[in-house]
């Protein structure tokens, strides 16, 4: 082997070893890459009452009930299952029925999720006003797909 | 074949082609912006959900992108540099990683402006986020690297080296909203299948998307031809341009 030819095969090396470990690593910490669980993974009863961790789904449509001053219940779905979320404070301007939010809090014993903080998980989706009316009697069914259960607990249809 | 890529890599044919390109890749760049940027920021239709916030994408989408191309392209010029020990690929290399730095800490800093009033944070720990600031800190390493090694052969080589470790980085911010649960949202139009865009909004991102290339390809000629200089400034054909040119 000439000296180019062994530092292409030290490179095909580095490269083949570093895919290979960060492909095991990531499967490995596969739990702990993603950014929320969903509503399914919490009602397979894979979390503790009380740890805090966030949910991510959709907020589902005529559910949003506002309490007192700033306290407001909902139900966040994913593609398969529901759960009621309790909140006190602020809304981001994107939290709207239909779409997508993260929560952070914890369980409650009495199976709802109350949340300390909602952040807005926008979808992939623009377009003009018009067209969001026009698209409106179709189904929301694509929505739900950005929320992947991290225990991978029925898979999002 | 060998002989033709041997003829371009030799500095001098390579300097007189960036001469002959780059103003045109300028004036591509121009142009293509000025509508894009124009047309996105002017007569684009708001979005129905976050109305004129939405504008924000003519500039983090082709960022975002450009982050990332770059990238490759370093990592490209890294691979023939340290297999090839072409002097060429070693100035394009550190030639792209203050580029390919400016456009990530952009693609952050407008995802940042826009995440506060829309997502209702200006940064989150998620996979694209992070994935995206490592590879922020990559392109810092290089050009740390590079100023720090005084020789800019040996300097090149272990940026190269550098350079090609952090590729892993590069599907891992592509792919970080499809593999996990993220907060940040899928791809809008740098995927397969349709975009889900309108199209009276999409032309002009595809406007600024290119522009954005050849800007890249406008900057990276003329740093390539700065570097070449620098190294070559004891050799004949430098000396030549440079009584010619009258400096």
């Amino acid at each position: 082997m000439t000296k180019r030819q062994k530092r292409m095969a030290a490179i095909a090396a580095l490269l083949v070893g570093l895919s290979l470990a960060a492909a095991l690593g990531f499967t490995a910490f596969r739990k702990n890459m993603m950014y929320f669980y969903t509503p399914s993974d919490l009602l397979a009863g894979t979390s503790k009452v009380g740890a805090k961790l966030r949910l991510g789904g959709l907020v589902e449509r005529g559910s949003v009930k506002r309490g007192e001053g700033l306290s407001v219940d909902f139900i966040l779905a994913d593609c398969v299952h529901s759960l009621p979320v309790h909140y006190e404070g602020i809304l981001p301007d994107l939290f709207r029925e239909g779409q997508g939010i993260v929560a952070t809090g914890s369980m409650q014993a009495n199976g709802a999720f109350k949340a300390d903080e909602v952040l807005a998980k926008h979808d992939e989706n623009y377009m003009p006003p018009q067209v969001a009316d026009a698209l409106k009697v179709q189904d929301g069914k694509h929505a739900c797909a950005p929320f992947k259960s991290v225990n991978k607990v029925e898979a999002a249809k | 074949m060998w002989t033709w890529f041997h003829r371009l890599a030799s500095p001098p044919t390579f300097y007189r082609l960036a001469d002959r390109f780059a103003p045109w890749f300028g004036i591509a760049a121009t142009g293509l912006l000025a509508y894009g940027i124009v047309g996105g920021l002017f007569f684009a239709p708001a979005d129905y959900q976050q109305s004129d916030a939405f504008r924000i994408i003519y500039i983090h989408v082709p960022a975002a992108a450009l982050s990332l191309s770059i990238y490759m392209l370093m990592a490209s010029a890294a691979l023939v540099a340290v297999i090839w020990r072409i002097k060429l690929a070693e100035c394009v290399l550190v030639s792209a990683a203050p580029i390919g730095a400016s456009f990530t800490a952009l693609a952050l800093v407008t995802g940042m402006l826009w995440g506060k009033p829309m997502w209702g944070a200006y940064w989150v720990w998620d996979a694209r986020l992070t994935s995206e600031l490592i590879l922020l800190f990559l392109y810092a390493g290089v050009i740390g690297l590079n100023q720090a090694i005084e020789d800019p052969r040996a300097a090149a080589r272990a940026c190269g080296l550098l350079a090609l470790i952090g590729v892993i980085n590069v599907p891992i911010v592509h792919y970080s909203v499809e593999w996990w649960n993220s907060l940040h949202q899928g791809s809008t139009i740098l995927k397969m299948g349709k975009p889900s865009m309108n199209a009276d909004m999409a032309q002009p991102l595809y406007a600024c998307l290119l522009g954005v290339y050849f800007f890249m390809g406008y900057v990276l000629l003329r740093r390539t031809q700065n570097e070449l200089l620098l190294r070559e400034r004891g050799t004949a054909w430098v000396k030549e341009r440079l009584e010619s040119s009258n400096v």
